[in-house]
């Protein structure tokens, strides 16, 4: 297993053109305001909205069922918690669990939170995976004012994720040619596990000051105001996504609200 | 152009007590281009440091004066580009032109002219890819060079070179020395440091020698120092071309075979290869970067499972990835290319203890002190492994699998970074090693190693 | 350079430690990945890792020793793990944001003066709670109250307190011997060799 960066969409898609700012902006516009409602309709109306809109970013629906796999564990564990824990156990009794009783109300409450945990966390994904995180930086400070310092650096160092993958790696080889392995015992592997995981601190701590020098040696720390050699153009079209993200948001909300189903996380 | 003068310059970094170079007095005058040489741990990578001034007042103790041009080094950044011996951590972006673009936009170049000085450098140091190549995927000695235009693309009035060419390929080393010649200019001052003479002598016009103490041990054009101190300069360890190098043939034939490959390959990584080591022979293995060879080793030395073929060690029927990692000490020990990789112990002492101590030695204490004289370690005992300079690095983890001396030791790049004499030692170890019936594989690009060592050469390529 | 102006090393090492963590992850799900499942079937369990995500911003701060040290760098975290393909999406840089303010409290509260361990304590201590009030509404809402959600913000605390406090503390010093801090303060107080 390897640490993939790569986007893996099709960069020529119409949104995934767009301005990585915006996309970024859409995506928290969009799923934000999501959070705020218990409900199953709203987040189900938004689940469909992304499901639309995911051709025009280029992404297949086969790459985001990969990368969304893991969210059907969440689920699974949503599903368990409400079980045992659901705050509401009003409506008709379905079918008792030992000493929970499984209501509409909380069949209701567990639909809700597991069509929300897929809506709320699509958009990020579909963002993520149309992104070059190195056009992310460039639009972070030529369009969102982000300081450039800051923003470059964290891309200096995101560059070295692969790299620290295969540390990681070398680390557990290095650790058995030095005669030492835990086998089979759980705890002597937690502690190889430690152990592994300080050197990899200690050997990425060690290679970012090295990087850091290597940044300021090219004049990284100089008083003299960057220049941008890529440009980053956040045009019509980008406020055009942000006002569609906002627009589609309210929709689903105002639905929820209409039918009588919104209901709010706090009250 | 620039002009170097350092008086009475020392520097001490944080939590040494020796000082890492003192007493320096040396001028470089416009135009120059110096070798400079010295000892391993002599201090020649901070000094280029300090030149650079990249030695930041709150990392050591510093005394005496650096100038350059009459500037401090740190106010003369401008002027000054530094290349370090690993590219890796000097990429700083993704793609490779934004890489050299980065250089010019911290200086504030403006934009229109930064895509044209970029395409410039990198026609300069000879770069075969477009621009929008992903630094990730280049080899050592493409990112070695990727590096150097970065650096050349500022237009420097001093360059510093520190081991540009280590862990190059022969080839890959040539074409960043052509680099570096086809970059010249009567006006740019350069300051190389390298351990092999022989091959940088066609890009400078001066030499001079760092004394490990402190001082300057020699300085002159390379016809001059060599002939005048050529045999004693040789004989605290600076590689004076044309001095011979001591051979060691085995002295009985191979005995019983310790490690039998067949057609073993990993995926992406090693294409087919098959070959036997014997216990009393050094088997070398070379060639390009990238062909594989440090992924043999590792599947030599029962660290990683092949993807198909098989490997059988000390007749055991179960192949060594299997082995529980004490049996495998115990039998093979491993030597990693970057030496960082190995160290699991805070001192330099406790790293060689922990290997004698693991077999239930009794001896420990004098193992360790041994090693430590033999390779110019001693004073280093109670220094962390990670602040070791890049030829004691290597010399320690080479140490720690003599420590436990197994039957059978694979090393990788065993000899980079060394100076003459330390080279000596570690070949002179080695060949004790194998005259007493232990087997030896060494992955290397060192030919005067393999001149020195190999009883037989198995020759990788890149598939 | 001011006292409280970030050097390019500040800002790379913020980074890097955000970076370490992320990859720490994902070198966890391969190494325990058995774990997760178990978690994901008892949610209350998860708290005990939750400290673990909090390392990087209490770590930050002790280290770099800067207003927004901690703050910066989960954040950063939280943009990593986003696009390093974590499973909840972008609103994870909203939530490292919150979690970063709870330790960068701790730390303004102490004038960014104090990087003993009480000050390790009160950072791991405020980023639980700012972590555990995210929780308490965003995720939490629709289980029961004194079953579930203070029970589960309770947890989170403890375990912040402990791991992301106590743990930083405790790895600052056994990360300044290796010399990897000797251009912080944090790694100036150790024996010469
Ligand atoms: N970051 C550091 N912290 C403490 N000591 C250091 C550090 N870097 C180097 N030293 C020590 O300073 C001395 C000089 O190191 P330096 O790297 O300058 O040597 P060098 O001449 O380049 O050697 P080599 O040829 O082996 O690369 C060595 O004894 C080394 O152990
Ligand atoms: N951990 C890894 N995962 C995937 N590919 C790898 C890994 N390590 C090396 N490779 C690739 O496998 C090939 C062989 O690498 P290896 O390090 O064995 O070469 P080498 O012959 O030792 O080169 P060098 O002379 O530069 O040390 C290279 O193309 C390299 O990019
Ligand atoms: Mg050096
Ligand atoms: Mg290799």
């Amino acid at each position: 297993m390897t640490l993939v960066l790569e986007p893996v969409a099709d960069a020529t898609a119409a949104l995934a053109r767009r301005n990585p700012v915006a996309k970024l902006g859409a995506a928290l516009i969009f799923s934000l305001p999501l959070v705020a409602t218990l409900d199953p309709l709203t987040p189900a109306i938004a689940l469909v909205i992304e499901l639309a809109v995911l051709p025009f970013f280029g992404v297949r629906y086969g790459v985001l069922a990969r990368r969304a796999w893991p969210l059907s564990l969440a689920a699974a564990g949503i599903l368990v918690t409400m079980v045992l824990f659901a705050a509401d156990r009003s409506g008709s009794l379905l079918f008792s669990l030992g000493p929970f009783a499984i209501t509409t109300g909380v069949v209701l409450s567990a639909l809700g939170l597991v069509l929300r945990v897929f809506a709320v966390a699509l958009p990020g994904i579909i963002v993520f995976a149309t992104t070059d995180p190195t056009d992310l930086a460039d639009a972070l400070v030529q369009n969102a004012k982000a300081p450039a310092r800051f923003a470059i650096g964290a891309l200096a160092a995101f560059r070295l994720i692969p790299l620290l993958g295969e540390e990681w790696q070398m680390l557990g080889l290095a650790r058995r040619a030095r005669g030492i392995d835990a086998g089979r015992n759980p705890l002597a592997k937690l502690r190889l596990f430690g152990s592994t995981a300080f050197a990899l601190l200690v050997g990425a701590l060690r290679r970012g000051g090295r990087l850091a020098v290597a940044m300021d040696a090219r004049g990284f720390d100089s008083d003299t105001p960057r220049t941008y050699a890529r440009r980053q153009v956040f045009g019509a079209a980008d406020w055009l996504l942000l006002a569609g993200a906002a627009l589609l948001s309210a929709g689903a909300l105002t639905a929820s609200v209409l039918t009588g189903l919104f209901r709010p996380i706090i009250g | 152009m620039a002009e170097v003068v350092l008086r009475g310059f020392g520097w001490r970094h944080a939590g040494r007590r020796a000082w890492a170079v003192r007493g320096v007095d040396l001028t470089v005058s416009h135009g120059e281009r110096v070798l400079l040489l010295g000892p391993s741990g002599a201090g020649k990578s901070t000094l280029l440091a300090a030149l650079a001034g990249l030695l930041p007042e709150d990392s050591g103790e510093s005394e005496g004066t650096v100038e350059i041009d009459g500037l401090e080094p740190v106010k003369a950044r401008e002027r000054v580009g530094i290349v370090f011996q690993d590219p890796q951590t000097q990429l700083v972006m993704a793609r490779s032109g934004d890489d050299v673009a980065f250089g010019l936009e911290n200086r504030g170049v403006p934009a229109a002219e930064i895509w044209p000085r970029v395409s410039d450098a990198l026609e300069r140091v000879g770069f075969p890819y477009p621009i929008g190549r992903k630094t990730a995927a280049l080899s050592g000695g493409e990112q070695q060079r990727l590096a150097l235009a970065g650096v050349l693309a500022l237009r420097p009035g001093l360059l510093l070179l520190d081991e540009p060419t280590a862990n190059l390929d022969p080839a890959g080393g040539t074409l960043i020395r052509e680099a570096v010649i086809r970059a010249h200019d009567p006006d740019r001052t350069l300051i190389l440091v390298e351990h092999r003479v022989a091959e940088a002598l066609p890009l400078v016009d001066r030499v001079v020698v760092l004394e490990p103490g402190g001082g300057v041990r020699a300085d002159g054009t390379p016809e001059t120092v060599f002939a005048d101190l050529g045999d004693r300069l040789a004989a605290e360890g600076v590689w004076v071309p044309g001095r011979p190098l001591p051979t060691h043939r085995a002295v009985s034939p191979p005995a019983d075979l310790l490690v039998r490959a067949e057609s073993i390959t990993v995926q992406h990584r090693l294409s087919a290869v098959s070959l036997s080591a014997r216990a009393g022979e050094a088997l070398a293995v070379t060639g390009p970067n990238g062909a594989g060879k440090s992924t043999l080793a590792l599947v030599l030395g029962g660290l990683l499972a092949p993807t198909s073929g098989t490997v059988t060690a000390f007749d055991e029927p179960r192949p060594p990835h299997r082995w529980r990692a004490a049996a495998l000490t115990q039998r093979i020990g491993s030597v990693f290319q970057a030496p960082e990789h190995q160290f699991v112990t805070s001192r330099v002492s406790d790293e060689l203890a922990l290997g004698p101590r693991q077999l239930g030695r009794t001896d420990v204490a004098s193992i360790v002190d041994e090693l430590l004289e033999r390779l110019r370690l001693t004073k280093l005992a109670g220094a962390n492994p990670y602040t070791l300079s890049g030829g004691e690095a290597r010399r320690l983890s080479v140490a720690t699998a003599l420590a436990t001396a197994p039957r059978l030791l694979v090393l990788d790049e065993p000899t980079f970074g060394q100076d003459r004499r330390t080279w000596i030692e570690l070949v002179e170890l080695l060949a004790r090693l194998r005259d007493d019936g232990h087997g030896i594989v060494a992955v290397t690009h060192d030919d005067d190693f393999v001149t020195a060592l190999a009883d037989r050469v198995q020759h990788l390529e890149r598939s | 350079m001011t006292k409280y102006g970030w050097r390019t090393i500040d800002i790379v090492i913020a980074s890097i430690i955000a970076v370490t963590f992320g990859v720490i992850f994902w070198a966890w799900n391969i190494v325990w990945g058995a774990t997760e499942t178990a978690f994901a079937f008892f949610p209350p369990a998860q708290t005990l890792l939750y400290g673990v995500w909090l390392i990087p911003a209490v770590l930050a701060g002790l280290i770099i020793r800067k207003p927004g040290a901690a703050l910066f760098t989960e954040t950063v975290a939280a943009v990593i793990s986003a696009l390093l393909g974590a499973k909840w999406g972008a609103t994870v840089i909203p939530q490292g944001l919150v979690q970063g303010l709870g330790a960068e409290l701790a730390f303004a509260l102490l004038f960014y003066r104090s990087w003993k361990l009480p000050a390790a304590l009160l950072a791991g201590l405020l980023t639980g709670v700012s972590a555990a009030v995210f929780d308490f509404f965003a995720w939490n809402a629709a289980t029961d109250l004194w079953d579930y959600r203070i029970p589960y913000a309770l947890l989170t605390i403890v375990s912040s307190t402990i791991v992301a406090g106590v743990g930083s503390w405790a790895l600052t010093r056994a990360l300044a011997p290796t010399g990897v801090l000797d251009r912080f303060a944090a790694g100036r107080d150790r024996a010469l060799v």
